[in-house]
């Protein structure tokens, strides 16, 4: 007996040697250790051994069983890592192929622009202040101190629809509006931003409706030297830290002193070159204090409150961050423009 | 305007300053530089010369070989073709070394076997325009025709070594149309002194008055008026130095009596007329307002009918100019005029600005008059010019200056103190340095303690008010020496509005829901503006607004839909082989509700347009037009993003639209917009393929939204599902059935969606077979499946009771 579980044990280890599939390991398991497989039948057939016999057959016999089934079970693991791996190399794909595009839409750069500098304003304190675009001839001009044929109307030739509506020429007509709405009393820190239109020939340059946004700050004591303060955290927040800013005079009708802010030319370094037609400074926008007429106009006591105001393009601020050539751009909505930016 | 460095130096001592040194200076502390034009020529290899033999080139039919004296004896060969050149002429000689414009190098060369050492120069060799450049000289060389000597430096001679600085003036500073003025402005930059011209004019016995009278009849538009006679004038070419100014700032010159009238408007920025007395044809002068439809023949040869408020110079009965804008044709100076009679006048901006527009004449007189001039300078102006006729025309001063009206004019005083200056600018200017400041700028002050009290010359007319006397100190001070300081105000809270933010969710969602931002042009065609109107802004019953006076039928109405101008931007992008495309643009429409010529109501949409593949995978197999539920289900995930949930899309019929993919979108029950594919008609009318829009209220919509979000606990009990598969008629629309089933699936019924459509084949004629997902849950507890059961019922005895449907297997 005890050969003869010898034997089965040699003889079901070669079978679970090379058992080629986990369907041919099952069948050698089956034989050898099913209800009815060979081990079993020795382990029957014990009964007619003798006493002291038994202990020792049984105990090889359980030997024997531990063996197959450990051999088994180790076989079994093998063909399952080969199954996988031959799966895995089923599976595999060119991982060079183009993958599904998403379909993603994105900002408009004029608007990213205009959503970065509120952002940068209500984090100081400003709000987002709103106004229709086809405007009174009082509020787009008259509140703004330029009454009626005043020759600074030339300077912005406008769209009229009556003799007293037009399409605001600029976005200031919200600075008097929320003025007003304010009843004389500050502080008033607005930052205004939208479409406005002007009588000019779309071409490189030009366009009939472009976006400005003006900011507005009116308190007591605001000063010449607070403008310049705000102003320049604002131009290296646009343009960099490395930048700097200068103010010269210019003229508004609706500011006294009035200011136009440069930046030093970032291509040059300030030694003059194409960009800033080599005077090292590039123009960004138009500043000054309020004059005393638009505040009194606007219901507020020109002694007691001072402000600062100031308007910018934001056409003109992506064109220079970005070396854009032609204004029209901002207004075809080729995706092929669209698509280059995401951020700001 | 144009100034020329070499006049300016004139006035006012610039030895100190290079030209881009002066540019930055003058742009930092006032006036903008457009641009400093440099020098034509600055070589002292451009002499004089004398032509002192000139006979034929032996080997050269067309060329003349010239013995040239070019100063200190020294004689040069010069070989030159030009027909003109003969000899005892003075010419303008580029010897070797010299370099003319273009960078053409003068060198030493051998023409035809002979020597030649340089160049005689045309003047547009020199680099001149043509327009200045008078007709005898425009095809050959240029001939000195006054006093010089051989060897003299001619760069100077023909100021071709002068740098022209451009000024980008602002309306506030018309005191810079003149060189005095722009000498003040620099003097007081330098704080250098300001040398005004020398007056010292004599005049005949005989007086202008006897030849003259003078009578202003409407003193309102021209409150002064004065008229000098000047006799026995020679009309000829003005000497160069005085053709040189003019050609320095633009002007062409014409004859030495025009040339002066000039050259004292840009001195004296005082616009001077000079009318030929005899065709003047009368002894007074009377300025009066224009007979609407009385006619005047311009200097420009133009006929021109002249309007009521014009003012115009006549001579008691005929207009012989349009006042402050142009003479007339009739009385013009020329070559036989012996008699002048100098206008020197202040008109009216406004009157001046009227004509100048009405007639489209931007003349150099009319720009000067329409800003307001210095009334205090005329007779100044009107005695430079009589004293520089009679110099050069050799003429004779008659008396005095006839008059009517006057110049007076009273001095603005501005009183402001050092602490108004400080809380204005925001740095501490002493009282010294402002007073040392208001020196500079030439103005009288008093000191009264604290206070400074500036009298305002009337050359700078524009300073008002205190603010204005603030710029004149801070500018000079230097905005450079203001410091960088933020205000020092209570603290506020800003930030974004509830609205605000809500308005930048619904761009996150569409943008993140495939489509690109855009802006389009809220002028449109009158077509455009009426196409595709939502139904909700349609019962408005407006028209689009128009511009009184467009500029072209492109931008002539304001849109009541944003979509039009959206497929325009589609159809631009197709047309450049961008076939696949989504925009979305969130903006204004324009409904003028409270009648023609109010101000409209202005109401932000959201639309969009799409066109082509929405995926787009070939090579596995993905190519998957934009199609009507594409575009619904953005909407849908739109309102499901906002948390609004009473929303129906319902079958509608509108113009321009596909009426079998089109629906109008109901909010609370509502109107709110529409969604569709375009009609195939539109569609070919646009010149564009399948493309599908949305057009929505936005305001309605914002106006709907919670506050902020709500939270809802999620539930630990199980959420049960039932599939339910019915067979209906063909027509009914699956929104009804998910509303029928919804309402019977109450108490426990959270949702109804459906999962499969077919019809066709294996289906009844006229039927279709819908299955919708049901989801049952209690927030408190597990269902019983009895409860199911229930619910399950109640709908199939409902729905096949209430639309004859067929509950499937
Ligand atoms: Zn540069």
């Amino acid at each position: 007996m005890k050969e003869r579980l010898q034997t089965l044990k040699q003889e079901a280890l070669d079978q679970v040697n090379s058992a080629s599939d986990q369907r041919a390991l099952q069948d050698v398991k089956v034989y050898y250790l099913g209800k009815k497989g060979q081990i079993t039948d020795v382990l029957k057939g014990m009964g007619k051994l003798s006493k002291e016999e038994r202990p020792v057959v049984g105990q090889l016999a359980n030997e024997v069983r531990d063996e197959i089934t450990e051999a088994i079970e180790t076989k079994q693991q093998t063909l399952e890592k080969q199954a996988i791996e031959k799966q895995l190399q089923e599976e595999a794909v060119d991982v060079t192929l183009p993958g599904k595009p998403s379909q993603i839409g994105g900002s408009h750069l004029l608007m990213s622009v205009i959503r970065d500098i509120e952002d940068l304003f209500t984090s100081m304190g400003y709000q987002v202040a709103e106004g229709p675009e086809v405007e009174t001839d009082y509020y787009n001009f008259e509140a703004l101190n330029l009454p009626k044929g005043h020759p600074a109307r030339d300077m912005q030739d406008s769209f009229y629809i009556t003799e007293e509506l037009l399409m605001r020429t600029h976005t200031s007509p919200v600075q008097a509006r929320t003025m007003n709405k304010h009843e004389g009393k500050g502080p008033v820190k607005i930052i205004c931003p939208g479409k406005v239109y002007r009588r000019d020939t779309d071409d490189a340059t030009h366009s009939h409706q472009f976006t400005q946004i003006e900011g507005l700050y009116v308190d007591e004591n605001i000063r010449m030297s607070d403008l310049k303060g705000t102003l320049n955290v604002l131009a290296k927040h646009l343009f960099g830290e490395d930048r700097e800013i200068r103010l010269r005079p210019s003229f508004f009708p609706f500011t006294e002193p009035s200011v136009e802010m440069d930046i030093s030319c970032k291509v040059c370094g300030g030694d003059g070159c194409s960009v800033c037609k080599k005077t090292g400074w590039i123009e960004i926008l138009g500043a000054g204090l309020v004059h005393p007429n638009v505040l009194e106009m606007a219901g507020f006591d020109s002694n007691k409150y001072s402000g600062f105001a100031f308007g910018m393009g934001p056409e003109r601020i992506a064109m220079l961050k970005y070396g854009i050539e032609d204004i029209r751009h901002f207004y075809t909505n080729d995706v092929r423009f669209l698509k280059q930016f995401h951020r700001v | 305007m144009l100034v020329s460095t070499n006049w300016l130096k004139q006035y006012v001592n610039l030895d100190h300053v290079s030209v881009n040194q002066l540019a930055e200076d003058i742009t930092k502390t006032g006036v903008e530089v457009e641009q400093v034009i440099p020098p034509l020529v600055d070589s002292e290899h451009l002499v004089v010369g004398y032509v002192k033999e000139c006979v034929q080139h032996p080997n050269a039919d067309k060329l003349n070989l010239c013995q040239v004296d070019v100063g200190n004896g020294e004689i040069a060969q010069i070989v030159c073709g030009a027909t003109n050149v003969t000899e005892g002429q003075y010419v303008v000689v580029a010897r070797p070394g010299a370099v003319l414009p273009g960078g053409f190098k003068i060198k030493k060369a051998k023409l035809r076997g002979e020597a030649s050492e340089g160049m005689i120069c045309s003047l547009q060799e020199l680099g001149i325009d043509e327009k200045y450049i008078d007709e005898k000289y425009k095809d050959g060389i240029y001939v000195i025709e006054e006093e010089v000597k051989a060897g003299q430096l001619a760069a100077p001679l023909l100021n071709l070594n002068d740098h022209i600085i451009e000024f980008d003036l602002t309306p506030n500073r018309a005191d810079c149309l003149s060189m005095i003025g722009v000498g003040y402005e620099v003097a007081a930059i330098y704080n250098q002194e300001m040398k005004t011209p020398e007056l010292n004019l004599t005049t005949a016995d005989e007086q202008s008055s006897d030849y003259i009278s003078v009578e202003i009849e409407d003193e309102q538009a021209n409150p002064y008026y004065g008229a000098w006679i000047i006799k026995d004038l020679q009309v000829k070419p003005s000497p160069l130095w005085l053709q040189n100014r003019l050609i320095s700032a633009g002007i062409r010159p014409i004859n030495n009596v025009v040339d002066v009238t000039n050259y004292v408007l840009l001195e004296y920025g005082q616009p001077l007329h000079a009318f030929d007395y005899e065709r003047f044809q009368s002894n007074k002068v009377v300025t009066r307002l224009a007979k609407d439809g009385e006619t005047i023949k311009t200097l420009d040869g133009e006929e021109r009918t002249l309007t009521a408020d014009q003012l115009v110079i006549t001579n008691g009965s005929e207009a012989h100019a349009i006042a402050g804008v142009m003479g007339g044709e009739h009385s013009e100076v020329q070559e036989d005029t012996s008699t002048v009679l100098l206008e020197a006048a202040y008109f009216e901006p406004q009157t001046v600005r009227q004509s100048s527009k009405y007639h489209g004449i931007r003349s150099e007189a009319s720009i000067r008059y329409e800003k307001g001039l210095d009334i205090t300078r005329v007779k100044e102006a009107a005695t430079r010019a009589a004293q520089l006729l009679a110099e050069l025309g050799e003429g004779q001063v008659l008396g005095s200056i006839v008059e009517a009206g006057s110049t007076e004019w009273t001095n603005d005083v501005i009183t402001f103190n050092q602490v108004e200056m400080a809380e204005r600018i925001g740095a501490n200017i002493s009282l010294e340095n402002m007073t040392s400041i208001i020196e500079r700028l030439r103005f009288d002050y008093e000191v009264n303690g604290e206070d400074i009290s500036v009298t305002v010359p009337p050359r700078r007319r524009d300073l008002k008010i205190k603010e204005d006397m603030v710029e004149e100190i801070a500018r000079l001070y230097g905005y450079d020496n203001i410091p960088f300081t933020l205000p020092t105000g209570v603290m506020n809270q800003g930030g974004l509005t509830k609205r605000q933010k809500h308005l930048r969710a619904v761009h996150g969602y569409l943008q993140s829901s495939g489509l690109y931002e855009s802006v389009t042009y809220s002028l449109t065609t009158e077509d455009k503006a009426n196409q595709l109107v939502s139904p909700e802004v349609e019962v408005l019953n407006v028209k689009p607004v128009r511009l009184a006076m467009p500029m072209s039928d492109l931008h002539s109405h304001l849109r009541l839909s944003a979509v039009p101008e959206l497929i325009s931007s589609l159809q631009y992008n197709v047309a450049r082989n961008q076939y696949n495309v989504g925009l979305y643009e969130v903006g204004s429409i324009y409904t003028q509700t409270e009648g023609e010529g109010t101000q409209p109501t202005e109401r932000l949409r959201a639309s969009a347009a799409i066109t082509g593949l929405w995926e787009n995978h070939p090579w596995q197999g993905v190519k998957k037009p934009v199609d009507f539920f594409v575009i619904k289900g953005i909407l849908e995930g739109l309102f499901d993003y906002l948390k609004l949930n009473d929303v129906e899309f319902e079958q509608a019929n509108l113009e321009s639209l596909h009426p079998g993919r089109t629906a109008v979108i109901k909010l609370s029950g509502s109107v709110v917009g529409y969604v569709g594919q375009l009609h195939p008609m539109t569609q070919k009318q646009y010149d564009i393929q399948e493309t599908y829009v949305f057009d929505l209220d936005l305001e309605t919509i914002l106006g709907a939204m919670d506050e902020r979000d709500v939270y809802e606990p999620i539930t630990k009990y199980p959420a049960i599902a039932q599939d339910l598969a019915f067979v209906v008629s063909q027509d009914l629309p699956a929104r009804v059935l998910e509303e029928a089933i919804m309402e019977q699936g109450q108490p426990h019924l959270k949702s109804v969606r459906v999962f499969d459509v077919y019809e066709g084949e294996h289906m009844e004629e006229g039927k279709k077979s819908i299955a919708f997902n049901l989801i049952f849950q209690n927030n408190e507890r597990t269902l019983k499946d009895e409860e199911i059961e229930e619910a399950r019922k109640s709908i199939v005895s409902y729905l096949e009771q209430q639309y004859q449907a067929v509950l499937r297997g």
